[in-house]
Order: C-alpha cells, then sequence, then structure tokens
C-alpha cells in the first residue's frame, strides 16, 4: 500500500500512522446535544467500501492527511492535506 | 561551572571506507531550522535575500555558497552553515538545532545501493537529481536525505540515532562489499 504525500510524493506505508475516521475533522459546536458528541466521539461506520480517514505522515513531512480509499478493492482514490482544506490551518 | 568540552555525535569514529565508499561525519555546522508565519512567504524570502538564499520547495534547497536552506517538512526548513538573519525573526519561528541533529556523509559508487537499502525511496540518480532533499525514514529513523553530488549523500539523524545510523549503513556497505568480491 502507498499514499501519494501531496508534499512528498508516493511514499510507502510504513511512514505514515493511521489515526482514525474522518469524524474528528467535524467537531460539533459546544453547545450541540449530546448525541452529537456521542456520535463524534465514539459512533463510526465501518464501511464495506469508500472510507475517509486520517493519517500522520510521522516519517516524512509531519502533515496531517485526509485519505480516500476502497476497503474492499485496497485502491486509494484521494490524498489530501488537512491543512489545505477550508478551515484548514493554512 | 566546570569547562565543558563540545563533542560531535560522532566523535571518535574514523571514517570509514569499503570498496571506495566513505562513510564519514560532516563538520558540524550551526543548524537552525525556520518555520514561516501563515501568511508571511514574501517577507521570509526578503529576510532571506541577503544570503541568497529563497525559502525551498517540497523536496529541495536553495543554497548559495557555504550557506543551504533544506525543506524539512510542512512549512519548515532548515538554515544550514550560516547565521539567521535577525530580520527572519518577525517572520518565522526559528529554533537552533545544532546540537540536535548529526550530519553522516556518504560517497562512492556503492553510496546509492547502500542507501536504498535502509530507505524506502528510490534513490537512483533519474529519480533523486543532486540537490533533491528528502523527509524520509532511514529504517526505524526520521532522517533528512540531500543529494550532494551524483556519488554523495548526506544523511541527518537524530543526534541521538547518530551510532544506530553509522551501524546500519556500515552493515549495508559491507553486505554489498562481499556481493562485490564474489563477482
Amino acid at each position: 500500500m502507498r499514499l501519494t504525500c501531496p508534499l512528498c510524493g508516493a511514499r510507502d506505508r510504513r511512514e505514515f500512522t493511521y489515526y482514525g475516521a474522518e469524524d474528528y475533522l467535524n467537531r460539533p459546536a459546544p453547545d450541540a446535544p449530546p448525541q452529537a458528541w456521542d456520535d463524534y466521539l465514539h459512533n463510526r461506520d465501518n464501511p464495506a467500501g469508500v472510507t475517509r480517514d486520517l493519517w500522520y505522515h510521522d516519517m516524512g513531512c509531519s502533515s496531517w492527511l485526509l485519505v480516500t480509499r476502497n476497503t474492499v478493492t485496497h485502491e486509494i482514490l484521494a490524498v489530501e492535506a488537512v491543512a489545505d482544506r477550508k478551515g484548514g490551518a493554512a | 561551572m566546570p569547562d565543558l568540552i563540545a563533542k560531535s555525535a560522532l566523535a571518535g569514529h574514523a571514517p570509514l571506507v569499503r570498496a571506495g565508499t566513505r562513510l564519514a561525519e560532516c563538520a558540524a555546522a550551526p543548524i537552525t531550522s525556520i518555520a514561516p508565519y501563515p501568511g508571511r512567504a514574501a517577507q521570509v524570502d526578503a529576510a532571506l535575500a541577503p544570503l541568497g538564499l529563497s525559502f525551498p520547495a517540497p523536496n529541495g534547497q536553495s543554497a548559495s555558497g557555504t550557506a543551504r536552506l533544506l525543506w524539512a517538512g510542512r512549512d519548515m526548513a532548515f538554515l544550514i552553515g550560516a547565521e539567521t538573519p535577525a530580520a527572519l525573526a518577525d517572520h518565522a519561528s526559528l529554533t537552533d538545532q545544532t546540537d540536535g541533529w548529526a550530519i553522516l556523509g556518504l560517497s562512492g559508487p556503492l553510496a546509492e545501493a547502500a542507501l536504498m537499502r535502509p530507505v524506502p525511496l528510490d534513490l537512483r540518480l533519474a529519480a533523486f537529481p543532486v540537490g533533491r532533499t528528502a523527509r524520509a525514514p532511514l529504517n526505524h529513523m526520521q532522517a533528512i536525505l540531500t543529494r550532494t553530488d551524483d556519488q554523495a549523500f548526506e544523511v541527518m539523524v537524530f543526534r541521538s540515532m547518530a551510532r544506530t545510523a553509522w551501524a546500519e549503513l556500515t552493515e549495508a556497505l559491507a553486505v554489498l562489499e562481499a556481493r562485490a568480491k564474489l563477482s
């Protein structure tokens, strides 16, 4: 498995650390109902197919990456830097 | 306060030569990390201009005389071999890294092959030309690799891992030397 880091280029999987689902990017508002916080903290989908999750390029450029991949075919569909997204760290 | 003696990370390791390929510690130079604040790219380049440098693109470097600026990660570069211009402090986060890193030089006909054993990158000249810099793992160590010549690389690792990196590269050279003797 290889991920194409937007900065470093195509790199081996061993350079990256898996963090978790994309849900971590969507933090509820402080006054959101308990159900929203429950979903954010604990409830995760486990799809057979396309999923989006967060990876850290710890052996490379130290970027947080949002990876779109297919859990059935193991295909990597997209890799984008979290910092480059709207509202990211710029 | 007793007098303290500054020692390089690999003090006591004499240069090693295997099959014409040389592994040696490079002289410690001032190393400063430069992390520009958001939106200050133009000001950072202006402050670096007196040194003849500009902030490098990913996987690249900027060099002028003995001063070099290596790309070292997202929004980070290492200034090596020059004092940091004072004007830079307003536009970037600066940290002295001089004692935090060990620099190893690997040069000779086996340098490329030896380095490609612990590093999972294509380091052949066509894919990794002179002046290219990459952050990449050297086995388990977070390293910064730079090709300085057709047959020469510079490997930076955390100072605490200097002897491990030395051992890994020595082993790679020993294997390649043994193989070369068979053919």
